[in-house]
């Protein structure tokens, strides 16, 4: 890019902000403006539209397949459900874009600039891609304040951790993400003690402590009561568009509330995955009403 | 806003609680009011231990707070200690058996000038700078690449062994320069100041508890930090912690490579203390007693592993008059007991007889150890499709 048009760039973005206040970017996808801007190495980049590309992804296990040529096009701001047998490769999905499981073949690529498959796990996740894990991960010696502490989007470096303090901002973003998580009373109960439903919601507090671009979230709510699983959903719904999510499930009770609750109703899109790859995609009605879909999963 | 803040805000326990603040008034008392006055005996003992429950300190730190195994603390411990020793063998000076420059030793080997790596070992200084460099160095390079190959658990454990075993075959050949399985003995003087004296004895010993009150502090800081949360985050659950964007590798080398350099301090120690060293400080029966005193008084508390290194040998040096011949089951039995009923150790016991104040009980809870075989969990959780 040449310095000129840098220079009108900025010079549009001065104006633009002007109407619309300092915060505002012209960062997220969708938005009418773009201004010429640097992209930054380590900042995702998502001045098209979309947040995660996954593009013909294989990986095998001495021979079994868990991946077949895999995409996946998730858009900024997305609520994104996948469905899938036992074994169709959601997790292993999930394990290639967070960097656990380095793919033999393909790309992924977070936003337009971020090379996935380049990087470790941690420098994901300070990229901001959060994870939840099938099971309910928390650190069970650690009281429930202590757990969203850690997850907070800090400088993660040893000797800063050495003599952190927390700021007051954090300790608001703490508070806040407790009462949205409602376990504001059981601040400084320790982790283990919590239940099940709690944990997992322990754990997705924590993912928004990271303040993520990108959620991922692995059967999200499995052990939950029925009531639980209807609050989930609301928070979900509550994150759509300020968060891009991945919601992998087998609840389709839950994947319908998803799909058929919050802003976008018509435009939310369901994903099958079969055997490594996807089977179909598109909306809830047409999936269910999928022929082959029937057979693989739905199937009677 | 009404939710509780203050035992949030507050666990930050304060370094030096009322309870810490007693604990090093009594500590220093006895310290300068007591040993003194104690028996030539019992000096050495204490201060032997002393250096003991540093180690003791330092295993807590990789094993109960961060979940790591060593079985190889005492190849560390013995590296400080051939350090310190190096020093004590050219302040004989001419005093030795055969009157020479050379360390005995050497002049028996027929060797004519000192090896390479004794440059410099006539330096006091170069001793200290040694006593943590070596241990450190060899820490960080073995931990750099044990950790980032992702060695885990026992996998872990059983190489520290190895480790400490090939050293210690090392070390047992006269001709690696250590004086073989003699090893370093027969110390005159340190600071040109005789090292046989009740003086000399008895400062050493109070410089023991002086680096273990120092050590103590400096735990306490770490494991109240949040680099601490950290570690014990890193035992709980490894990959929520890599997925939370901490790169796990600089974690666990950090307090490896401080838990071993607290390891060669000790054995800087006890070297002048006890008046030898040889390579049975490597043998891995040497580093699992480290384990078991750690065990024994209660992971993941700090006051835990040093009570547990005063009761294990102070009941071994006990034992060992009495009925020598049955020590090591007595020991074995011991480590049993203590895994199957006392997972907390000699700390979880008292606890659990005076569960009184809240503070406790948070702290205690919050600083529960995984049971014993939590450190060899593979963190397995959504590595399958």
């Amino acid at each position: 890019m040449t310095p000129d048009l840098l220079d009108a760039g900025a010079k549009r973005l001065a104006e633009y902000r002007e109407k619309h206040g300092a915060e505002a970017t012209a960062q997220s996808g969708g938005q009418a403006a773009s201004f010429a801007r640097v992209v930054q190495p380590n900042v995702v980049d998502t001045a098209s539209g979309g947040i995660l590309y996954v593009d013909e992804v294989t990986v095998s296990f001495d021979g079994f397949r868990a991946l077949n040529k895999l995409s996946l096009d998730i858009r900024v701001g997305e609520l994104r459900c996948i469905i899938g047998p036992n074994g169709a490769g959601k997790t292993t999905m999930m394990d290639v874009i967070t960097g656990k499981t380095k793919p033999d073949s393909g790309k992924a690529f977070f936003g337009s600039n971020i090379d996935l498959l380049r990087l470790r796990e941690s420098e994901i996740a300070e990229r901001g891609i959060g994870r939840k894990f099938q099971k309910p991960t928390v650190f069970e010696h650690l009281s429930v304040f202590e757990n969203l502490e850690l997850a907070a989007k800090t400088d993660r470096r040893v000797r800063r951790t050495m003599f952190a303090k927390l700021t007051a901002s954090e300790l608001d973003q703490l508070h806040s993400t407790m009462k949205l998580i409602q376990l504001a009373q059981q601040s400084a109960r320790v982790a283990g003690n919590l239940s099940h439903g709690q944990k997992q919601w322990l754990e997705i507090g924590m993912l928004l402590m990271q303040k993520p671009q990108l959620l991922l979230l692995d059967e999200p709510v499995a052990g939950m009561t029925d009531e639980e699983t209807e609050r989930t959903a609301e928070l979900f719904l509550s994150l759509e568009g300020k968060h891009s999510l991945v919601v992998v499930e087998h609840d389709m009770k839950f994947i319908g509330e998803l799909v058929n609750g919050g802003q976008r109703v018509k435009k939310k899109i369901v994903t099958v995955l079969h055997e490594g790859s996807v089977l179909a995609e598109g909306s809830l009605a047409d999936v269910q009403s999928n022929d082959r879909v029937i057979e693989v999963y739905l199937g009677r | 806003m009404t939710i509780n803040t203050q035992p949030m805000l507050g666990q930050t326990h304060s370094l030096l609680s009322p309870m810490v603040r007693w604990g090093l008034l009594l500590s220093l008392a006895v310290l300068f009011g007591v040993i003194p006055f104690l028996p030539d005996f019992y000096v050495t003992l204490i201060g032997k231990i002393m250096c003991f429950a540093i180690c003791a300190l330092a295993m807590d730190l990789i094993w109960g707070y961060t979940g790591i195994l060593s079985l190889g603390h005492g190849l560390f411990f013995a590296l400080g200690g051939y350090a310190m020793g190096m020093y004590l063998m050219r302040q004989i000076g001419r005093d030795g058996v055969y009157k020479s420059d050379l360390p005995d030793f050497m002049v028996f080997l027929d060797w004519k000038e000192l090896p390479w790596h004794w440059t410099g070992s006539e330096h006091f200084l170069w001793a200290l700078l040694l006593m943590v460099a070596a241990p450190g160095i060899l820490a960080f390079v073995f931990g750099y690449f044990a950790f980032r190959s992702r060695i885990k658990g026992v996998y872990f454990s059983i190489i520290t062994q190895a480790l400490t075993f090939a050293a210690m075959l090392l070390f047992f050949r006269n001709e690696t320069g250590f004086g073989g399985n003699n090893g370093f003995t027969d110390f005159k003087r340190i600071v040109d100041i005789p090292i046989a004296t009740p003086s000399m004895r008895i400062s050493l010993c109070i410089i023991s508890g002086l680096v273990l009150i120092a050590f103590y502090l400096i735990a306490r800081y770490l494991v109240q930090s949040k680099y601490g949360r950290v570690l014990q985050a890193i035992r709980d659950a490894e990959t929520r912690v890599l997925f939370t964007g901490y790169n796990t590798l600089w974690y666990k080398l950090s307090i490896w490579t401080i838990s071993a350099m607290m390891c060669g301090v000790a054995g800087a120690l006890y070297v002048p203390q006890v008046g030898i060293i040889n390579p049975s400080e490597m043998s891995p029966a040497a580093s699992i007693e480290i384990a078991i005193w750690a065990a024994v008084g209660g992971r993941a508390t700090l006051i835990g592993p040093i009570l547990g290194a005063f009761f294990v040998n102070g009941a071994k040096s006990w034992f060992t008059v009495a009925f020598p011949e049955f020590w090591l089951y007595f020991l074995g039995a011991l480590f049993i007991l203590v895994t199957l009923f006392l997972p907390q150790g000699i700390i979880g016991l008292i606890r659990k007889r005076s569960p009184k104040s809240d503070a406790n009980k948070q702290e205690s809870a919050s600083s529960t150890p995984p049971p014993v075989a939590a450190n060899a969990d593979p963190q397995a959780q959504g590595s399958q499709a």
